[in-house]
């Protein structure tokens, strides 16, 4: 509780929010892989899919800066294309899962009763599965097809979300601090406002970054083993399945996106804080 | 015992029945969302797409009952899944059961090897780290942890394959052999389990030699070894196999793509190929044995638990 008298509303002022060393470490990442991500298309130009069979495994240029695929694709534009499919649709995901999960965490919380023990049910079945099943089977369902992978992420995520602010809504629901608003005469929405909403949100937070950061493992992964997107989509996973061949002959450029899949990663784990909880 | 099967046994035996409800009734969605006419999907599946006509379709259409009704054929389904009746590979044509029998061996060896190199590497380092806190080997496992949990255990194997197998040549780089097949996948799926619990178990250590009953084992008199080893093991071991049980998410994950890198011949390879080539009983199988052996899993590590812990056994 303390922590949360500090700071101001929903306890993200700037100063903590930027917080360790290493979270200002994991933001600066994230801040020049999002720059490198948009600004490409605006600066460099070019086609994902457009091939130069006279340059293949291009070594860089002033033109090409990250060299060129074994179908002499651009792999600046194929890698900024590609970070831009997995953040979005990590961020993506995470927010379609964060909204319900927090509102049925704390309705559940706050209520209990039959309602709460049909989520509980129903989070239990979902979470019965490892997550990635669950994707596979969906994008069996729809191969090839973006929502799969979209639906399948958020479906496995809403319930983290849902657990654990249930179970800070059902502490705090009890807490004294709860009690005397009430016996103010404060109803549900000024103490979820004041007193639940404060404390959740930050732990949300935290485990907003770790789940952008299991999706973007995730998608990549899928991708690896084609399965999700299909070629010519540029993904991180796919880019390196296909590039896997010609590691003897451009080393360099099949690591470019296993290190932009490390450094996106890195930069997310670095926001979420560095010990697991 | 009753209380054992009670608070362990019954949940896990619940979540059982939970993963075959849930992956009878995805892959009964599957089947029907096939576009086009289902039985001549199907059929040119199993006998290629020259090979079809109405008479092969007929035969499908009456061999998997699609043209019951919707809710008939779905209470079907669940009853043969139920009686573990998974029926027949598209592509091979043998009996799911049996190959799905014989792949989860293959699993079961990749995730012991992946756990026993995990549990070797993880907590030895956690316990260095912790006992000297703030030291340089702290400070290290720190970032290296960090790094380690950056990447994903596929790219790790393809690391581990370049450097090992292709460059130093020490390893064989894929297939199915003796151990020496299995150092490399294991190594792959344990360096990401480790990267964690070293962090998990430097954290409980920390804590542990920070408590008064550490503080009061060292005042009266016992060595910091001997001290640790009585009332530091078992605390430690608590959390630190606890979080095991919620990294076997991780593993499970991890057996997919890691097998399908290394072509281990396990379930996670054979799930990958059966959604690649839409074969629905092989989905279902090989998806319903790895949600079953990933319930398995975890009931060991809660039977640990609860060895481990006697207040769990008090409440």
């Amino acid at each position: 509780m303390t922590a949360i008298a500090s700071t101001d509303g929903f306890g993200l002022r700037l100063g903590a929010l930027l917080g360790t060393p290493g979270r200002r470490l994991g933001f600066a990442l994230l801040a020049a892989i999002v720059a490198f991500a948009w600004l490409v298309p605006l600066l460099h130009g070019g086609d994902i899919a457009s091939q130069n069979l006279m340059r293949t495994l291009a070594a860089p240029t002033a033109a090409e800066p990250f060299g060129t695929d074994h179908l002499g694709r651009s792999m600046i534009v194929r890698l900024a294309a590609a970070v831009r499919l997995s953040l979005g649709l990590a961020l993506l995901s995470v927010a379609t899962a964060v909204v319900p999960g927090v509102a049925v965490g704390i309705l559940g919380g706050w209520y209990g009763g039959a309602v709460d023990r049909v989520f509980v049910t129903i989070a239990d079945s979902v979470l019965a599965l490892p997550g990635l099943l669950l994707v596979l089977i969906l994008s069996a369902i729809a191969p090839g097809n973006f929502w799969a992978l979209y639906v399948g992420i958020s479906l496995v995520m809403w319930i983290e979300y849902y657990r654990v602010v249930r179970a800070y809504t059902q502490t705090i629901a009890r807490s004294p601090e709860i009690q005397s608003s009430r016996l103010l005469g404060f109803g549900m929405g000024y103490c979820v406002r004041r007193h639940i909403l404060p404390e959740v949100l930050p732990v949300v937070a935290t485990m907003g970054a770790f789940g952008a950061a299991g999706a973007i493992m995730a998608i990549s992964a899928l991708g690896f083993v084609n399965i999700g997107v299909r070629p010519p989509t540029a993904e991180l996973g796919l880019m390196m399945t296909e590039l896997f061949p010609y590691f003897d002959e451009a080393p360099l450029i099949m690591l470019q996106p296993i290190g932009v899949v490390f450094l996106l990663v890195l930069s997310l784990n670095l926001i979420a804080g560095s010990d697991p909880k | 015992m009753g209380k054992m099967i009670r608070a362990v046994v019954v949940p896990r035996a619940l979540q059982a029945v939970m993963v075959a409800w849930t992956v009878g009734t995805l892959t009964f969605v599957l089947t029907r969302a096939l576009p086009g006419d289902m039985a001549y999907r199907i059929a040119a599946g199993r006998y290629g797409y020259d090979n079809v006509d109405a008479a092969a379709a007929a035969a499908v259409r009456q061999e998997l009952g699609l043209d019951q009704p919707p809710l008939l054929a779905y209470a079907s389904w669940l009853w043969d899944l139920l009686t573990l009746n998974l029926g027949r590979d598209m592509v091979s044509n043998e009996p799911v059961w049996s190959e799905v029998t014989h792949q989860v061996g293959h699993s079961l060896v990749l995730a012991l090897v992946a756990i026993a190199f995990a549990v070797l590497l993880g907590p030895a380092l956690g316990v260095a780290a912790g006992l000297r806190r703030r030291g340089a080997l702290d400070h290290a496992s720190l970032a290296l942890s960090t790094a380690l949990r950056s990447v994903p255990p596929f790219i790790l194997g393809i690391g581990l394959i370049l450097v090992v197998a292709v460059e130093l040549r020490w390893l064989p780089a894929a297939g199915h052999g003796g151990f020496a097949h299995a150092v490399l996948p294991g190594l792959a799926l344990a360096l990401g389990l480790a990267a964690v619990s070293s962090r998990v178990t430097r954290n409980a250590v920390v804590a542990v030699a920070r408590s008064p009953f550490f503080a009061f084992a060292r005042t009266k008199g016992l060595g910091e070894a001997l001290a640790f080893r009585r009332h530091g093991v078992r605390n430690v071991a608590v959390p630190v196999v606890s979080y095991f049980g919620v990294q076997l998410i991780y593993l499970i994950e991890g057996v997919v793509v890691v097998e399908s890198l290394f072509a281990w011949p396990g379930i996670g390879h054979a799930l990958v190929h059966a959604i690649v080539a839409r074969n629905v009983p092989m989905i279902q199988g090989t998806a319903l044995v790895m949600g079953l052996m990933f319930v398995a899993l975890n009931a060991v590590v809660d039977g640990i638990c609860w060895g481990l812990d006697p207040r769990r056994r008090a409440s």
